[in-house]
C-alpha cells in the first residue's frame, strides 16, 4: 500500500483516449462476407475466440489475398468490456496490409502500445490486459484455420505471463542466473505478473497452468537439491591427495582464519604437511603481531586446530 | 447533456433537508459532547433527538442500544468479532451461519474469522435466490451455532430474505441472528419488534444521509465486546469522539426515509416497474428475481450479448450513471458470487446491469432512461460478436 493505492482511481480514468474513441466508434467493426473476400480475389477467414460465459469473446474476419497471402480486408465483433471492442478494433487494424506470417507476430503487447496516446503510459490498466491477450489469441486461430493447422504449432513455448509475455524458461533462468527470492524479484525483472496478476497466485482473475509462487518454489527447491548434489559429488577430504589436502586446507584458512589474525596485525603460514597413518600434520608458523601474542601458543592455537578439525577433517594434527 | 443517477444502491443522494439540518454543527455547535462546558453540552438536545428518529425508525426499545459509528462495515465486523471473542473463542460454539450472497463486509469478516478458528457455513440460496428457512435449517445445529448472519435484502437484486422466520428459527436454536439491513432501511419496513434480532446494521448514505455514519442495533442483554477500545462515548462499546454533525443527520434521514416508505412502495415502485416493463419489451432481456420478491428500487437485468461493463459505458456517455456485478469492471474478473450462489447462467454473469432508483427519481428520468437504454442494446449488440 501506499499513497496512490489509497483511493482507488476509477477503472475508466485510465483508459487511453484512442481506446474510449474506438470503444465509442471502432473503425474496423462488422463482418466480411463471402462475396466480399471473392470480389477482392481473397479468401475468407473466420475466427472465433472466447466465449460469453468468460466475460469475453471475439471474432475477427480476414480477406486473406489468393497468391499473396496478404490480409487485404480486416473486420471484428466482440463481446466484451470497453478495452476489449477497442483492442479488438486496434488488432484488426494492425492486421490490415500484413501478410499472414507477418501477422502471426502481432502480440498483445502491439496492440496495447498502439492504443496508447503517450508512448510511455499505458494505454489500459493492468487488469485490462487480459483484453489485449484476447487479441492476440483470436489471431492465432486465424492464423491456424487459414493454414489448416494445429494451434499449439505456432505456440512456441510455455506461456506463464499472457500479459507480458514471458514463458515458463525465461523465468526459470531469470530466477537460477539473479539467484531471485521473491515474485516482486521476477516482476521487476521480466514485467511476468506486472499486469493482470493472474499469474502471480491462484485465486487472481483467470485460473492459470503456471503461477510465478509455485515457478519460484520450485525452481529454488531444484537448485537446493543441485548445489546439494554438487556438494556430494566432491570427494571426501580423506580421498584427497596431499596436494589436494593442502589446498582445501589453505582455502579454509584464507576464508575463516587468516581475515581473524589479520584483524590483530599478525597471520600464519603452512611450513609443512605429511601424511603420519590416518592423520595429516600440518606445521604451521605465525608471523606478524602473533609471533609476539601471549595466546599464539594456547588459545589461537587451539582455535585454528579445532576449526581445522571441525570444518575440514578430523585427521588434521597441527603442529608448530 | 441529462444526468440520471439509477445507481442508488451504492449511494444516495444526500436530501437537502439533511445537509441543512446538520450545517449548524460545523461552526457552530461544534463542540465535544464530552466536554462539560457549554459548547459540548448544546449539542445534547439534537443528539438526543436523533436517537429517538432512529430507534423510532427500526421499532427499537428503550433498554436496547443503538451504537452510532462509521458505517455498516464496521458494524457488521462488530458484531462477527464480539461474537469470536466471546462465544467462539471460549466455547464449544464454533459456528457461524451466513450466506453466499452477503456484502463482502460480512463475507470477507467470515473469512478471517475462519483463519482465526471459527467455523463458517455459506449458505446457498433457491432457484429464486432467497435464503429460505429449510435451507437455514440444515445447517443451524443447537450444539454449534454462536451466531447467524444473513443480510435483509441483497444489494445486486434487492431480493428480499423472510427475516422474520430465519431470525424466529436462529433464536428457537439458542443462536443470535444478525441482519446486515443496509438494503433494506429506507426501501421496506424494518422493525426489530417483528423480527427478533439481535443485532441489526446499517449505514445513513444509502436512505439520503451522509457517508461515514451507520448504526449498530443490539437487542437488549445482548453482550457486545467493542471492537474500538478507548473513551467512554456509546457507553464504552465504541469509542471516539461521535459526529454530532452526521449522527443529527442519520436521525433526521431516518425519520424521513421511514415517513417515505409509503411513497417508496407507490411510486418509487410504479417507476421501477415502468423501467422493467420497458426492458422486458426488448428481445433477450432477462431480470433477476421475480418483482414481488424485491425492493421496490431494485432491477438487475441481463441483455443478452452485451457485457456489463460496455453497457455501462455507453450508458455513462449519454449521462445515466447505474452498476454492475460483472466481473469485468473489478478487480476480480471472476463472476459476480451474487449470481454464482443463484446458480444462473454463466453468460448472465457478464451481462447484468443493475438499475436502483430512490424517492428523488423523476418519471422524466425513467423516461429518458427508457430511450438510451434502447439505443445503448442496438449498438453494442451491432458490435457484439455473441448476439
Amino acid at each position: 500500500m501506499a499513497k496512490k493505492d489509497l483511493v482507488g482511481g476509477s477503472l475508466w480514468d485510465n483508459y487511453s483516449q484512442q481506446v474510449a474513441d474506438r470503444m465509442n466508434n471502432p473503425r474496423n467493426l462488422g463482418e466480411i462476407t463471402k462475396k466480399e473476400a471473392d470480389d477482392l480475389n481473397a479468401k475468407l477467414v473466420v475466427a472465433d475466440w472466447g466465449a460469453e460465459s468468460c466475460g469475453d469473446a471475439v471474432r475477427l474476419y480476414w480477406a486473406v489475398e489468393k497468391g499473396t497471402d496478404k490480409i487485404v480486408k480486416a473486420t471484428f465483433k466482440s463481446f466484451g468490456c470497453g478495452t476489449a471492442i477497442a483492442s479488438s478494433d486496434m488488432m484488426a487494424e494492425l492486421c490490415l496490409g500484413k501478410t499472414v506470417d507477418e501477422a502471426v507476430q502481432i502480440t498483445n503487447l502491439d496492440v496495447e502500445k498502439a492504443l496508447r496516446d503517450d508512448p510511455d503510459i499505458p494505454a489500459v490498466p493492468p487488469q485490462k490486459m487480459h483484453c489485449s491477450v484476447m487479441a492476440y489469441d483470436v489471431i492465432k486461430q486465424a492464423v491456424s484455420i487459414h493454414k489448416g493447422i494445429d494451434r499449439s504449432s505456432l505456440e512456441e513455448e510455455e506461456m506463464v505471463c499472457e500479459c507480458a509475455r514471458v514463458t515458463l524458461g525465461t523465468i526459470q533462468e531469470v530466477i537460477r542466473m539473479n539467484d531471485l527470492k521473491t515474485v516482486e524479484e521476477i516482476t521487476a525483472y521480466t514485467k511476468a505478473g506486472a499486469f493482470c496478476k493472474s499469474c502471480i497466485k491462484p485465486g487472481g482473475h483467470e485460473a492459470k497452468k503456471f503461477y510465478l509462487v509455485d515457478i519460484l518454489r520450485d525452481t529454488r527447491e531444484a537448485m537446493v537439491r543441485e548445489k546439494a548434489g554438487a556438494e556430494a559429488l566432491k570427494p571426501s577430504f580423506s580421498g584427497m591427495s596431499l596436494f589436494q589436502k593442502g589446498k582445501a586446507i589453505e582455502a579454509f584458512l584464507d576464508a575463516e582464519v587468516r581475515p581473524l589474525l589479520l584483524n590483530d596485525g599478525g597471520n600464519m603460514e603452512i611450513t609443512d604437511l605429511r601424511e603420519d597413518g590416518e592423520n595429516v600434520i600440518v606445521s604451521i608458523a605465525y608471523q606478524g603481531a602473533c609471533m609476539s601474542c601471549a595466546s599464539a601458543t594456547t588459545g589461537t592455537f587451539s582455535f585454528i586446530e579445532n576449526a581445522l578439525k571441525e570444518k575440514v577433517s578430523e585427521s588434521i594434527v597441527v603442529t608448530m | 447533456m441529462k444526468q440520471v443517477y439509477l445507481d442508488n444502491n451504492a449511494t444516495t443522494i444526500v436530501d437537502p433537508l439533511v445537509k441543512q439540518a446538520m450545517d449548524p454543527f460545523f461552526c457552530q455547535m461544534f463542540g465535544n459532547p464530552n466536554s462539560l462546558h457549554r459548547f459540548g453540552t448544546e449539542t445534547h438536545p439534537e443528539m438526543a433527538l436523533a436517537l429517538d428518529r432512529l430507534y423510532a425508525g427500526i421499532g427499537a426499545g428503550d433498554d436496547d442500544d443503538i451504537l452510532i459509528n462509521g458505517c455498516a462495515t464496521e458494524g457488521n465486523n462488530t458484531v462477527l468479532k464480539s461474537v469470536f471473542w466471546d462465544i467462539i473463542s471460549r466455547t464449544e460454539k464454533k459456528r457461524i451461519i451466513t450466506t453466499q450472497i452477503e456484502h463482502p463486509a460480512v463475507l470477507h469478516t467470515c473469512q478471517f474469522l475462519e483463519e482465526k478458528g471459527a467455523e463458517v457455513v455459506y449458505l446457498p440460496v433457491n432457484d429464486e435466490g432467497i435464503v429460505t428457512p429449510e435451507i437455514l435449517r440444515a445447517e443451524l445445529d443447537p450444539e454449534k451455532t454462536a451466531l447467524v448472519s444473513i443480510m435483509w435484502a441483497n444489494n445486486e437484486t434487492g431480493l428480499i430474505n423472510p427475516l422474520k422466520e430465519l431470525a424466529e428459527m436462529t433464536k428457537a436454536a439458542g443462536a443470535l441472528f444478525h441482519s446486515d439491513a443496509v438494503q433494506a432501511i429506507g426501501k421496506i419496513p424494518v422493525n426489530v419488534q417483528d423480527v427478533p434480532v439481535d443485532f441489526l446494521t446499517f449505514s445513513a448514505h444509502k436512505f439520503h444521509g451522509p457517508k461515514g455514519i451507520g448504526g449498530l442495533y443490539i437487542r437488549s442483554g445482548v453482550e457486545l465486546v467493542p471492537l474500538l477500545h478507548g473513551g467512554e462515548q456509546m457507553g464504552g462499546l465504541r469509542a471516539g469522539t461521535i459526529n454530532v454533525a452526521f449522527m443529527v443527520a442519520m436521525g433526521l434521514a431516518m425519520e424521513i426515509a421511514v415517513d417515505a416508505l409509503e411513497y417508496e412502495d407507490r411510486e418509487v415502485r410504479r417507476l421501477r416497474d415502468k423501467l422493467e416493463d420497458a426492458l422486458l419489451a426488448l428481445p433477450d432481456v432477462d431480470i433477476i428475481g421475480k418483482r414481488e420478491l424485491r425492493t421496490p428500487n431494485t432491477i438487475l437485468a441481463s441483455f443478452k450479448g452485451i457485457e456489463g461493463e460496455a453497457f455501462l459505458w455507453d450508458l455513462n456517455t449519454k449521462g445515466v450513471a447505474a452498476s454492475t456485478g460483472s466481473a469485468c469492471s473489478s478487480e476480480d474478473l471472476q463472476a459476480d458470487a451474487t449470481f454464482q450462489a443463484m446458480n444462473v447462467d454463466a453468460d448472465l454473469a457478464h451481462t447484468g446491469v443493475r438499475f436502483s432508483l430512490s424517492r428523488f427519481t423523476t418519471e422524466d428520468e425513467i423516461d429518458y432512461t427508457i430511450g438510451v437504454i434502447k439505443e445503448t442494446v442496438t449498438r453494442l449488440r451491432t458490435i457484439s460478436s455473441t448476439y
